[in-house]
């Protein structure tokens, strides 16, 4: 399999470059993962972040052939064989395919991604009905790896003043639970030209979110809340 | 040029379950807290727990704490400290209803309570064959659910995170041990600080990694448990290393025993369900160790499937799309991304495969690390804490149940931050004073690296000691295994010693953190390889070809490795719960 990888060092390089790399694959190589580790066994220095490699972590996102993705998830099978790696766009890099995910983060701390419920809460659990539950189905299982923000041109655009998909996600996740009691405040915190409103439902979220959750259509739901409380 | 030191009232490493629970008990009491991650908090291997978080909360089948205790004593195979239990078993509940308020995202009941599955080891009245539904579960994804609420809270709280900062050594007081501190490596940077606090707890995880074949993520390397070792802190029970009966074969990857609990089960190659063999009553849902030594036993036996006879198949298709899809969606997604099996047509292959260490460092119920000093076998070391999977309690012996991890975590998470601002507010002084070296130690560690210009590569010698683990410690082990493995593990510590990187950027070197790394793994495998060749027994995860029953009179007691010469200690075993009547050892059947 041959990689052609973004590489960066700012402690010697002077500007970015690609690399070519040759790896020879086994049989338990399913992975684009397991072929980057099978680069790093080669080349030390190239740097890239990875932990739980089953999709569940986030680590590895990447830009792979030009579509975001986790490379814990992409099977070798899937690809051609020639592969081109670079870091997740429109975020600063740190090294190689390592990006400072900080205005990213930034912006899921500003949609409060916590429950907000200021009555004392009962001995046992706050009941839920089933149905109610399902609601936060396909949105809680957001692993906040980046893949959908950083394809979306209007983050490319606006990443200090648009949430982004993930922080809307979020934003929805919460409205959606029965149990949060801030949904006037949250919709507020919304109501903004900029923090919801610059999605112009250009669906590359959708497109790539390695977890198939749909950011568009819960950042939809929070547009209709907020004009049927306008009316 | 002296190390920049940065003072808290206290630190916590590692951003997991545990290491996020204690931080939000911390931040709530407005301590000037500091939590290290080598990775952002979410990325943490909690994120992975699949199946559940037990407490008795009774909202499916009659349950109670007394229950949940002997199941609990009795799957560590009696050699859970009975006090610890029990205190782990009494505050289930609370700590669970607690993670709800949070926002947790548990699957509901019609009656609108968290909902709670079957998982195995977990009986009604006292191991009787009715089984208690008792893993409080989001799904497949209930580790995922727990590390995100639990940051989410922390967050709210404004805990202040060093995210990619990798924990390198400990800094002890040279007049009575105290923990002072760590010295901590800034990926982005390179550069190295001392972290200086109060109080140190170490919520640092498990070292799955020390085997070829496992279900843990990448960064469990076993990082608290070398800086312990190194310090000349002891480990406590490390030759207890479960293997998780489901791991997909070849790629490792876990499945869930919550799929057994919602009615799956194995079968050989005949299409036996052979766990009726091994065990009458519980069948598919006995202890882990035990299932996973049966399997082990049909594959050894020539039964096992496909071409290599090398797996076993989990079935689950009768359980239909609808069970499936919605009580374990993420098992589906991962068995078709990584066994090419769609679970609603066909049975998954999975082998056994390395999933928890038991053991770690020694600690009571509150959290604060113990080691024998002078005629006590169990005296405070000052201001040093321990929590999660590197932590001993012992609440999980030699055996840890399902669903019995998470619980662990988020009870003695919060037990440590309570002990935590106990301590702090009744200490006289602010700050202890650092050693003159302090730090010394991690900087020759980091020159060595830089200054090698040839040796070992870390791959080689990370894969040679994943290898010989596999092979010579495994589910069932043999004396000249273990013997000729520890001398194994010794050439690898040697060739650890004179690793070799190319990369020699300051910038976010990661060539240099799994250097670093391996240290810890090599320290984490010699005290298993070593406690385990050393225990003439066979008690929960660890199985002798030679010495095939457990054996009470002589070890039933808690092993201590010291990296010193490999030196070995033992220690009783509290037998004594704190208010009830103990459970008296018996043959454990399921």
């Amino acid at each position: 399999m041959r990689l052609s990888i973004y590489r960066y060092d700012p402690d010697k390089d002077e500007r970015p470059y690609i690399k070519d790399y040759e790896v020879q694959l086994e049989h338990a190589d399913r992975m684009l993962l397991d072929a980057l580790v099978k680069v790093k066994v080669l080349d030390d220095s190239i740097a890239f972040r990875r932990s739980c490699r089953e999709g569940v972590c986030g680590s590895d996102a990447m830009n792979i052939n030009g579509k975001n993705g986790l490379a814990c998830l992409t099977k070798v099978a899937d690809l051609p064989e020639h592969v081109t790696l670079r870091p997740l766009p429109g975020l600063p890099v740190i090294r190689d395919l390592i990006v400072d995910m900080t205005q990213f983060f930034k912006q899921y701390h500003s949609i409060k991604p916590y429950v907000i419920n200021d009555e004392p809460p009962p001995e046992r659990e706050r009941l839920q009905s089933p149905e109610e539950r399902d609601h936060l189905d396909g949105l809680y299982e957001c692993i906040l790896c980046a893949c959908c923000s950083t394809s979306c041109p209007s983050f490319w655009w606006n990443p200090d003043k648009f949430v982004g998909p993930a922080g809307l996600l979020q934003a929805y996740r919460f409205i959606a639970d029965t149990r949060d009691q801030a949904t006037a405040e949250r919709l507020d915190n919304l109501n903004d030209p900029y923090r919801l409103f610059r999605c112009h439902t250009i669906m590359n979220c959708v497109d790539v979110c390695p977890k198939n959750l749909n950011p568009t259509k819960a950042i939809n739901h929070i547009k209709e809340l907020l004009v049927k409380r306008a009316v | 040029m002296a190390l920049s030191v940065r003072k808290f009232d206290a630190i916590v490493v590692g951003a997991g379950g545990s290491g996020m629970r204690a931080a939000l008990e911390l931040a709530r009491a407005n301590l000037k807290v500091a939590v290290l991650s080598k990775v952002f908090p979410t990325r943490s291997h909690t994120v992975a727990a699949q199946g559940g978080i037990a407490a008795p909360l009774a909202n499916s089948t009659e349950d109670n704490w007394h229950w949940h205790m002997y199941d609990t004593v009795k799957g560590s195979d009696y050699l859970g400290d009975q006090d610890a239990i029990e205190y782990m078993c009494r505050r289930a509940i609370e700590v669970v209803v607690e993670l709800e308020h949070m926002g947790m995202p548990f699957d509901r009941l019609e009656s609108g309570k968290i909902y709670q599955r079957p998982f195995g080891g977990h009986t009604q009245d006292y191991g009787s064959p009715k089984m208690a539904m008792r893993s409080c579960a989001a799904a497949d994804r209930t580790g995922h659910a727990m590390l995100h609420t639990l940051y989410q809270q922390n967050v709210r709280a404004n805990t202040q995170f060093f995210v990619e900062w990798m924990a390198l050594d400990l800094i002890r007081d040279p007049q009575d041990g105290a923990v002072i501190g760590v010295t901590a490596l800034e990926m982005e940077t390179g550069e190295v600080s001392i972290l200086q606090a109060k109080a140190t707890v170490f919520a640092t995880g498990g070292s799955g990694r020390i085997f070829a074949a496992s279900t843990n993520a990448f960064i469990n390397t076993g990082d608290g448990l070398g800086m312990a070792a190194r310090a000349g802190i002891p480990l406590e029970d490390m030759e207890f290393f479960q293997f998780h009966p489901t791991g997909i074969q070849g790629a490792g990857i876990l499945i869930t025993e919550g799929v057994r609990g919602e009615g799956g089960y194995l079968l050989n190659k005949n299409g036996e369900r052979f766990m009726e063999r091994y065990a009458p009553n519980a069948k598919d849902l006995a202890s882990r160790d035990v299932v996973s030594r049966a399997m082990t036993t049909e594959i050894k036996e020539g039964r096992g499937c496909g071409p290599d006879a090398d797996h076993l198949l989990l079935k689950l298709d009768h359980l239909g799309p609808e069970v499936i899809n919605h009580r374990l969606p993420g098992i589906r997604e991962i068995a078709i991304r990584f066994a090419n099996a769609d679970p609603v047509r066909e049975p998954i292959p999975v082998v056994p495969t390395a999933h928890y260490q038991m053991g770690g460092i020694p600690t009571k119920y509150t959290g604060q690390v113990v080691v024998p000093e002078g005629a006590t076998s169990e005296s405070i070391l000052p201001s040093f804490y321990a929590v999660g999977e590197c932590a001993c309690v012992s609440v999980h012996g030699a055996n840890r149940l399902g669903t019995n991890s998470l619980l662990d975590l988020v009870v003695f998470g919060k037990a440590a931050g309570e002990q935590v601002i106990k301590d702090i507010r009744s200490l006289p002084s602010p700050q202890r004073n650092l050693p003159k070296d302090a730090g010394e130690a991690s900087r020759a560690r980091l020159a060595r690296l830089d200054a090698a210009s040839s040796g070992e590569r870390v791959a080689d010698v990370g894969n040679d000691l994943r290898r010989t683990m596999q092979a010579h410690c495994g589910i069932f082990r043999f004396p000249e295994d273990l013997a000729r493995g520890i001398e194994k593990v010794k050439e690898i510590a040697a060739r650890a010693q004179r690793l070799f990187i190319q990369d020699k950027s300051k910038v976010f070197n990661t060539a240099r953190v799994e250097a670093l790394e391996l240290d810890n793994l090599v320290e984490t495998a010699m005290a298993t390889i070593v406690s385990a060749e050393a225990r003439k027994e066979s008690r929960g995860a660890q199985s002798r070809a030679d010495f095939p029953e457990r054996d009470d009179k002589n070890w039933m007691r808690h092993t201590l490795w010291y990296k010193e010469a490999n030196r070995l200690a033992y220690k009783p075993v509290h037998l004594k719960p704190m208010t009830v009547e103990a459970f008296q050892p018996k043959a454990r059947t399921y």
